[in-house]
């Protein structure tokens, strides 16, 4: 990492050496956004294919085992297969906001990608309010999937995206507060500084009792936020066909797929951060050779990633009634509640430090 | 055409979708007509006829062995327990004696049938709540009574099995010890479908309560199978008109009394009980002798009308024949489960979601050919 | 309930009705068109009679006359007979419809009308079930022809 860190900074005085400082800011950004973009399509594909391997061996079956090595280039394949695919859409859909609906999804997706510290000084953009920010990234993918229902001028998609608009709003509010309990034992919202904290202890060991439920809470509601089963309402294949994409052929739906587990991985890494110590390896075992924690954040990451897929390989779906009861009778004054425990447990002492 | 009538009286915060003819939940061509307010469920619609080929009118041309194959393609889920209901008709019809090992063959081979439509409707429903994996478990147990099935008929399918006057041919020699194989592997696989899907607190919560059908509804809607066992309507053929080797075997009628999709559920698994315990009982002591009488090589039925009951995987199947006396009867009608259990969906949906409409779709298991025969 | 006990208590219901068990496995009760409902009603809800379970209905086309043919059980009794009615018109039959009484015939009834072009009064839903709106002719009855779609060896 020291030495990648080293040609990051000599990229940087060359950049900075040979052109205005104004021009070399914009054009470090590009390379920074083109190396993120990377990053977000072999994580997208990779997980495509990890999520097909996981349900074949969940179903009884082998999965995609053909293109390259044990399938591994089979999403690739799927993609290329997408992109040459004509993109359909209906005569009487709204042109504008049917197209813009996918870019909505995918680059809300992909900002919330910036601010995940990967290792240390591996983060594209360490903000100091975080995770207030990537609760307010989350919130903006919902408006691609309300556009796409709406604009597809299809009662199905319809019906699918208005169920997203209920669903998306009312998890906010267990992803926040959830969030909020662990902002309270942490003491900031800057992710790389709560990934410091937990040097002493993961939180959710720190915050034991209450931390772990805040977790339990933080995985349903944001199964939920990334629309997968049990809460795909979105789609619910068996009940909407498929939901708010149905309309969508082509490039366009393969944003709106990606970006589904691009908001899996980024629940799963906000998860890994906030309450598994991000890229601190267990007990500092490999404190001294820092690039090793891209290893144990994305082992810790895929880990929770695998968890949420075992969910929707499990679980039926709910109904859309049984989801809001859900959310506002059971999670929502639990959620609460256990802030109040954080706040005296902070407040007492009681945490557990190592 | 139908969706304009249906649009004059709407209200304007009513809406219609059409749910089919391509659609994941009505498991093939059916179109229901929904009258929709937000998400609540107004009205449902049948649009039916997709695939309809007037197999009744066919009948009317055919020899009676030549429909006997047709009734395949009915509800292809039982097609076994199809061929027998005609082959019984037109064996009590002409008062043939059919020797034991027939009965107990058909029998067995129906029972066999019966567990394989169930374990398909498993998986579809686990499917249909949005339990993607129950499908290949379904199946996984489904492939082990299709290979019985092409071993001994030669389909994994539509089978053709029974012919008027017996079997098509004797069982396979390896029959019996599939079989026993088959109970045994079986055994230990409904408990693991009660840890998949039963025991699931959503499963549960999706159909417990929902699509309730009371006894008396179910009676006059004319509902049969599990369909009415749930409600508490005592209705199996198997134990008030016994057909084939069915009056020598003992087995318990599963019957519920809630009538609501939880309890359809549960019947079936009951069910799946008891048709391997029937198994059981007749696969140890298939007698020996003929697996086919003698029949004319033209069958002609005497002047009269006959009526036969047998219990599908869906429900009564009744196989009423006029018979003028020449090669073809005169007039066929199948009475199918499906067509009947169908027209209770408007009633018992009505009030719910969209999730329940496909809940309660899961649990009267319509199969669409033998609604549009 | 025997049969000829049945016989017995169903000839009070309404006059004019012929009887017969020749060929059949059940009581034949061949009805007038006008006393069809009448029968039907006193048949349900009659507690000695009480034929619950309408099982089958079934439209025949006899050749000279069109009928219904209606397939009914008790649930408590488990008794059966079989009710037929027919009419000479062949343009414009009708019967009484019996949904009222038993909630299955509603669709059955509809199968039928799509069939053999027989109307039911008192339909709720009186409209073509499987074939199209728009389809000419009733593909069930004998003189039904089809040169297209019918294949006659």
């Amino acid at each position: 990492m020291n030495l990648t860190l080293g040609i990051i900074n000599n990229i940087h005085d060359w950049l900075f050496g040979v052109m205005p400082e104004g021009m070399a800011a914009i054009v470090e950004m590009i390379l920074i956004a083109l190396v993120y973009l990377g990053i977000f399509s072999v994580v997208g594909l990779f997980l495509v294919l990890m999520e097909r391997r996981v349900a074949a061996w969940f179903q009884l079956r082998i999965g995609p085992n053909r293109v390259g090595f044990q399938g591994l280039l089979q999403t690739v394949a799927d993609a290329l297969k997408l992109v040459s695919k004509e993109l359909t859409g209906t005569t009487k859909a709204d042109k504008f906001l049917y197209n813009l609906a996918p870019y909505f999804v995918i680059i809300s997706s992909l900002m919330a990608l910036a601010v995940f510290p990967f290792t240390k000084d591996f983060q594209a953009f360490d903000i100091n309010i975080g995770i207030f920010f990537l609760i307010a990234i989350s919130s903006i993918g919902v408006i691609g999937i309300l556009l796409g229902g709406w604009a597809s001028n299809n009662k199905f998609a319809l019906i699918g995206a208005m169920r997203s608009g209920v669903q998306t709003i009312s998890y906010e509010l267990s992803i926040g507060l959830s969030l909020l309990t662990m902002v309270l034992i942490a003491g900031s919202l800057q992710l790389s500084e709560i990934v410091e904290v937990q040097k002493n202890g993961w939180l959710i060991v720190q915050g034991h009792l209450p931390a772990i439920i805040a977790f339990m809470i933080f995985m349903i509601s944001g199964t939920a936020e990334t629309n997968r089963a049990p809460f795909d309402m979105v789609e619910a294949e068996s009940e909407l066909g498929a939901g708010f994409h149905t309309e969508y052929s082509g490039m366009k739906f393969a944003y709106f797929f990606l970006a589904e587990f691009i908001n899996m991985f980024i629940i799963a890494a906000i998860a890994t951060t906030v309450f598994f110590g991000g890229w601190l390896s267990p007990f500092g075992l490999t404190e001294s050779i820092p690039w090793l924690g891209v290893f144990w954040f994305l082992s810790k990451t895929l880990v929770l990633v695998f968890l949420i897929m075992w969910f929707r390989w499990t679980f039926p779906r709910l109904r859309v009634d049984q989801l809001l009861t859900l959310e506002w009778k059971y999670l929502l004054p639990i959620n609460l509640v256990n802030m109040v425990v954080m706040a005296f447990i902070v407040w007492l002492n009681l945490t557990i430090q190592f | 055409m139908e969706v304009t009538s249906v649009n004059n009286n709407f209200k304007s915060e009513e809406y219609c979708i059409n749910m089919g003819p391509q659609h994941p939940a009505t498991h093939g061509v059916l179109n229901l007509l929904l009258t929709i307010d937000g998400e609540i469920i107004k009205k449902v619609e049948p649009d039916l006829g997709y695939i309809h080929r007037s197999i009744e009118k066919m009948c009317e041309r055919d020899s009676y062995q030549q429909i006997v194959h047709l009734t395949d393609r009915m509800d292809y889920l039982s097609s076994n327990i199809n061929n027998e209901a005609v082959c019984l008709t037109i064996e009590n019809a002409l008062q043939l004696e059919i020797p034991e090992r027939i009965k107990v063959i058909r029998t067995i081979i129906g029972e066999l049938t019966r567990i394989s439509s169930h374990c398909l409707w498993w998986g579809v429903m686990g499917m249909d709540v949005g339990a993607l994996t129950t499908f290949f478990y379904g199946f996984r147990d489904r492939e082990m009574i299709n290979d019985i099935m092409e071993e001994t008929c030669g389909a994994r399918l539509t089978m053709n099995y029974n012919v008027p006057g017996g079997l098509m041919l004797d069982i396979h020699p390896n029959f019996v010890k599939r079989v026993k194989a088959f109970v045994a592997h079986f055994k230990t696989k409904i408990p693991e479908y009660d840890s998949l899907l039963t025991e699931n607190i959503i499963f549960q919560k999706r159909t417990k309560g929902v699509g309730v059908l009371s006894k008396e509804d179910a009676i006059s809607f004319g509902a049969s199978g599990p369909v009415a066992r749930a409600s508490g309507y005592s209705c199996d053929v198997r134990k008030y008109h016994p057909y084939s080797a069915l009056d020598r075997v003992t087995f318990k009628e599963s019957l519920m009394t809630e009538g609501d999709t939880f309890a359809r559920y549960q019947v079936r698994i009951m069910e799946l009980w008891e048709s391997l315990s029937i198994v059981e009982q007749l696969v140890d002591n298939i007698p020996e002798g003929e697996s086919r009488v003698k029949t004319n090589a033209v069958i002609k039925l005497p002047k009269g009308e006959y009526y036969q009951k047998v219990e599908t995987a869906r429900g009564e199947l009744g196989v009423y024949i006029i018979s003028t006396g020449t090669k073809s009867p005169y007039r066929l009608k199948f009475r199918s489960p499906g067509f009947s259990n169908l027209s209770l969906l408007n009633h018992i949906s009505v009030g719910g979601k969209i999730g329940d409409l496909v809940a309660i779709m899961a649990t009267l298991d319509l199969v669409i050919p033998d609604i549009d025969r | 309930m025997t049969n000829e006990s049945l016989k017995e208590v169903i000839n009070r219901f309404v006059p004019n009705l012929e009887f017969s068990e020749e060929g059949s496995q059940f009581l034949n009760i061949l009805v007038q068109p006008g006393q069809l409902h009448r029968l039907m009603l006193e048949l349900k809800s009659n507690n000695g009679t009480y034929f619950d379970y309408l099982f089958c209905l079934s439209g025949v086309d006899w050749g000279e006359e069109l009928g219904v043919v209606y397939h009914l059980e008790s649930t408590t009794h488990r008794h059966m007979v079989v009710v037929k009615v027919n009419t000479q018109n062949r343009e414009d039959p009708a019967f009484d419809s019996v949904c009222d009484i038993w909630a299955t015939a509603e669709f059955h009834e509809r199968e039928v009308f799509d069939f053999f072009g027989i109307k039911f009064n008192h339909h709720p839903n009186l409209k073509r079930l499987f074939l199209t709106e728009d389809w000419v002719g009733f593909p069930l009855r004998k003189d039904y022809v089809d040169e297209i779609n019918m294949i006659i060896k």
